[in-house]
């Protein structure tokens, strides 16, 4: 046991060097990801800024995007969401939390072929509205839906 | 290592229904342990699908996304027998790929 670990720490050098390679590797594609990642938009804090984040300048209220979620959520920590927008050219789908601490939860790309619906499951702190965007043909619409919370989800 | 996503993807009509469970914290970096100290915040930033070389869902997520996040969608074009790939990379740099086969259905 001891031995090699005095070997390991006599090629420490030459293997240093190269796990230090490794890791700016790693750090690299991370900071890729990183920037892929639309920082901005999910650091925003009220629904108007978000949609700006998201390179909407306004959008239209629109009966054809359909919320589904529970009126009372008991537990925050998990409400189930699911949109479907009947909106021809619907490019993505973006759920809005407006009483998270960020409110941009989620951003779904969309491509051709693939059906303008989602399911996923959210976390809110306290009762509030979700808004649904959806981007359309290069604009913006959007639905809202309140959501009464029993217990925050959001931990603290 | 992440545990392996539960991935579940059958034909409804002529549409491939896909179900996805990741296992992963996702840590708000708002939640404080036990001394007071901040959790910093460990989660999914993207989460890309793909089936026959072409991305048919991709999703950029915030901390809201609840933990051991699920998501369910359907796209056009797949067969029984043919894969779907799901990949997810977090905030930490981690990533997770894992497949399925696309079973037949109704």
């Amino acid at each position: 046991m001891d031995r090699s670990r005095r070997e390991f720490l006599q090629a420490g050098s030459g293997a240093g060097a190269l796990a230090l390679a490794a890791a700016a590797g790693l750090i690299r594609s991370g900071q890729a990801f990183a920037q892929e990642w639309n920082k901005a938009a999910f650091e925003t804090k009220s629904v108007a800024a978000t949609l700006k984040a998201l390179g909407g300048s306004g959008s239209t209220e629109s009966a054809q995007i359909q919320i589904t979620a529970p009126d009372i959520a008991e537990n925050g920590a998990v409400v189930p969401i699911t949109i479907e927008s009947a909106l021809p050219k619907t490019e993505a789908i973006a759920i809005l939390i407006e009483k998270n601490p960020n409110t941009l939860s989620a951003d779904f790309d969309i491509p051709p072929g693939t059906d303008p619906f989602i399911t996923t499951r959210v976390k809110m702190a306290e009762t509030s509205n979700i808004y649904a965007v959806v981007k359309a043909g290069g604009k913006y619409y959007h639905a809202a839906k309140e959501i009464k919370v029993t217990l925050g989800g959001c931990g603290g | 290592m992440a545990d392996p996503m539960r991935i579940r993807a059958s034909m409804l009509g002529d549409k491939v229904e896909v179900r996805v469970l990741m296992a992963h914290e996702m840590e708000t970096g708002q939640r404080k342990d036990a001394s007071g100290a901040l959790v910093p915040a460990h989660f999914i930033q993207s989460v890309t699908v793909t089936h026959a070389g072409k991305t048919v869902l991709s999703a950029q997520w915030g901390t809201s996304i609840s933990k051991n996040p699920f998501m369910h969608f359907r796209f056009k074009g797949g067969k029984p027998g043919e894969k779907v790939t799901i990949t997810w990379v977090d905030n930490k740099g981690e990533r997770r790929t894992d497949e399925a086969v696309i079973a037949g259905g109704s």
